[in-house]
């Protein structure tokens, strides 16, 4: 091994994909400023969505309640509905939007209440409609209040203290640290888009490298040089690599600066997630050390994409070729990333082994400060195996005359 | 000095099962000579030449070029030829003296010793106007120039052309043709392969025929119009190529 020769290839390599337009797109203005707007362009329009839904006055119906009309009375005087007159056609008025909710009064209901009956209010509603959900929590809690005060005056009335219904209270409060809610919440998808990311750089430039060179008819130049071939392939695959981490790293930053200036934005929706209404802090805080270990976790896995796409691709006649080759292989990168996400699903001996599904679950973890050491020597060593493995497969297709030179 | 032994280069087709891209090719280059390989598209010019320079391994035989084995240090073997190929392309996006430079750092030099190298073939190949922009707005001419650079940056003592002139306009293959006596005036071994009958009577000192992987006949070119009673070279390989001609 001849680290000038290395060295040499690798600057050569760096240089010649930074002034080609579609690595700097891929590698650089995807990573730094596509991901992170879309990532917070899609927050931003479900935002707003919501926030205009909430803000919305739903209109409701009230079917029957001729004979109640105390009941009619508290409605129309509830600020948050707006109460429209009952019409034959109320179902479909909810299947077009035009109505949120519909609410069925039964006959003598007020009576019924002062009788001690126990009759049953309906309402109507569009299932899975965001704003028909709002109106029927608006419905909801004002029948509770109305539950609440019948039967508070029906215990009155005995001479019975409310308490006798409601003997005890619930509240719910958070002990978990901080930086545990936000690892829990941001431990998901972190590691998720870190696999992705990690992915989609190392695609382009070992795309370029290898069936791109053979294509371009520059492979064969380059192996008229008395450099040896392991050599050439560690230069360009370092180079993968770098795009790997580089845009894996790029992506990061560009979220880190994004998410601290948008944080007022988002943080009440993050806070709503992570269930930590006790927290202060506008974002979800995670456990600083942790993202170092996800960095070193990722490290192994980086060098395993950038071996096998390097692989593949070499395989190929062409930059088209190796696109279809490759393409397919984002499925299986995804599906244990996703698996990972999946709540319920944790670090055991076994799945420790299985490569990308076992750094999903133990970047999970470590975001939310918990170490299991044993697991992450399990991981990191089976991933460099797996990544060593790679790399030696992309040396021995490098070798092969019928990879090559294959046309 | 090129010295080949009993080459033979085998293809292993899932289809068409062995194929003999050369068989038991035997010949001698000596330093000041130009050695012609003539021979149809398919007949195994390009594999021999490959397997020359080490592109390719051999399947058996051997060929020791400037003193080394091509088997046993195919690292050597390149370091000491300069291969040049209709294949052979540039990289695009670097300027011409970034691709020389970079070749001469593949082949050990120092970066001085490179800028000196550079300088001298540019004056000598006339490259100074474009030696700083960047391959891919090149002219065929300019393309050709640069890849003669990469090729001689080193200084090697073996030249290997494989159809240098395929797709080039007149002028251009001129220019090539002129470069390739050059090499033999500064005493290199060079051997030079086409299917152009009149490139090898203008250059080639010795000529061998290659026909289906087999060397048929070797020899100057008034040798071979001898041997055939021809006054044509074209006429003179058909007949020594064995070549059956469709009626």
């Amino acid at each position: 091994m001849n680290w000038r020769s290395i060295r040499t290839i690798y600057t050569k390599e760096l240089r010649d994909l930074l002034r080609d337009k579609r690595t700097v797109r891929s590698m650089i203005v995807i990573p730094l400023i596509v991901m992170p707007a879309l990532t917070f362009g899609v927050g931003k329009i479900a935002t707003m969505v919501v926030s205009k839904a909430r803000a919305e006055t739903p209109s409701v119906m009230v079917l029957g309640g001729a004979d109640s009309p105390d009941v009619i009375t508290q409605l129309k005087k509830e600020a948050k509905i707006n109460l429209v007159p009952e019409a034959a056609d109320w179902a479909q008025q909810i299947s077009d939007k035009k109505l949120r909710v519909a609410v069925r009064l039964p006959e003598k209901f007020e009576a019924g209440l002062k009788a001690g009956a126990a009759p049953t209010v309906t309402i109507y509603h569009y299932e899975g409609e965001l704003k028909s959900g709002f109106a029927v929590g608006e419905m909801e809690k004002f029948f509770r209040g109305l539950s609440a005060q019948t039967a508070k005056e029906r215990l009155a009335e005995h001479g019975l203290p409310a308490t006798l219904v409601q003997p005890f209270e619930t509240k719910r409060e958070n002990v978990a640290p901080p930086e545990k809610v936000g690892g829990n919440t941001l431990g998901g998808i972190l590691p998720y888009m870190i696999i992705i990311l990690c992915f989609m750089g190392a695609v382009y430039p070992a795309l370029d490298m290898t069936a791109g060179e053979k294509e371009r008819g520059t492979m064969e130049t380059l192996l008229c040089s008395p450099v040896n071939r392991v050599d050439i392939v560690l230069g360009k695959f370092l180079m993968v690599l770098t795009g790997s981490l580089s845009a894996m790293a790029l992506s990061l930053l560009s979220m880190s600066v994004s998410f601290f200036l948008l944080g007022s934005m988002f943080g009440g929706r993050a806070a709503a997630v992570a269930g930590a209404a006790a927290t202060s802090a506008p974002l979800p805080m995670i456990d600083p050390l942790g993202i170092f270990g996800v960095l070193a976790m990722v490290l192994p896995v980086a060098v395993l994409f950038s071996a096998v796409i390097f692989t593949v691709a070499l395989f190929a006649k062409s930059f088209k070729e190796a696109q279809s080759y490759v393409q397919p292989m984002v499925f299986v990168i995804i599906m244990p990333a996703i698996i990972g996400m999946l709540p319920g699903i944790d670090l055991n001996a076994r799945l420790a082994l299985v490569p990308i599904l076992n750094l999903s679950l133990v970047c999970k973890e470590m975001l939310s400060g918990v170490w299991h050491w044993n697991y992450i020597a399990i991981i990191f060593g089976s991933t460099c195996v797996y990544a060593g493995v790679a790399l030696a497969l992309a040396v021995r297709m490098f070798n092969r005359e019928d990879v090559i030179f294959r046309t | 000095m090129i010295e080949a032994v009993n080459l033979t280069k085998i293809f292993r087709d899932k289809k068409r099962g062995e194929i003999f891209a050369t068989k038991d090719v035997s010949f001698r280059v000596v330093p000041g000579e130009i050695y012609g390989l003539l021979g149809a598209n398919g007949a195994g010019k390009t594999s021999t030449l490959r397997v020359l320079a080490t592109l390719l391994a051999p399947s058996s035989g051997s060929a020791v070029i400037a003193g080394h084995d091509i088997v046993r240090a195919p690292e050597k073997v390149r370091a000491h030829v300069g291969f040049l190929a209709a294949s052979t392309a540039l990289y695009g996006r670097l300027t011409a003296r970034e691709m020389i430079t970079y070749f001469g750092r593949l082949n050990g030099m120092a970066d001085a010793a490179i800028r000196a190298r550079i300088k001298l073939l540019a004056d000598e190949l006339d490259m100074h106007e474009f030696l700083d922009r960047r391959c891919e707005k090149f002219s065929t001419g300019m393309k050709q120039k640069t890849s003669i650079a990469r090729t001689l940056i080193h200084d090697p003592a073996v030249m290997i052309f494989d159809e240098p002139t395929l797709g080039l306009d007149v002028m251009t293959a001129r220019a090539i043709v002129r470069f390739v006596r050059d090499c033999r005036a500064r005493g290199k071994t060079v051997i030079y392969s086409t299917h152009v009958m009149s490139e090898v009577e203008k250059l080639c000192d010795r000529v061998g025929i290659i026909h289906d992987g087999r060397l048929c006949a070797e020899g100057t070119v008034g040798d071979l119009l001898t041997r055939t009673g021809e006054t044509d070279l074209e006429e003179a390989f058909v007949k020594l190529a064995g070549i059956k001609e469709a009626a």
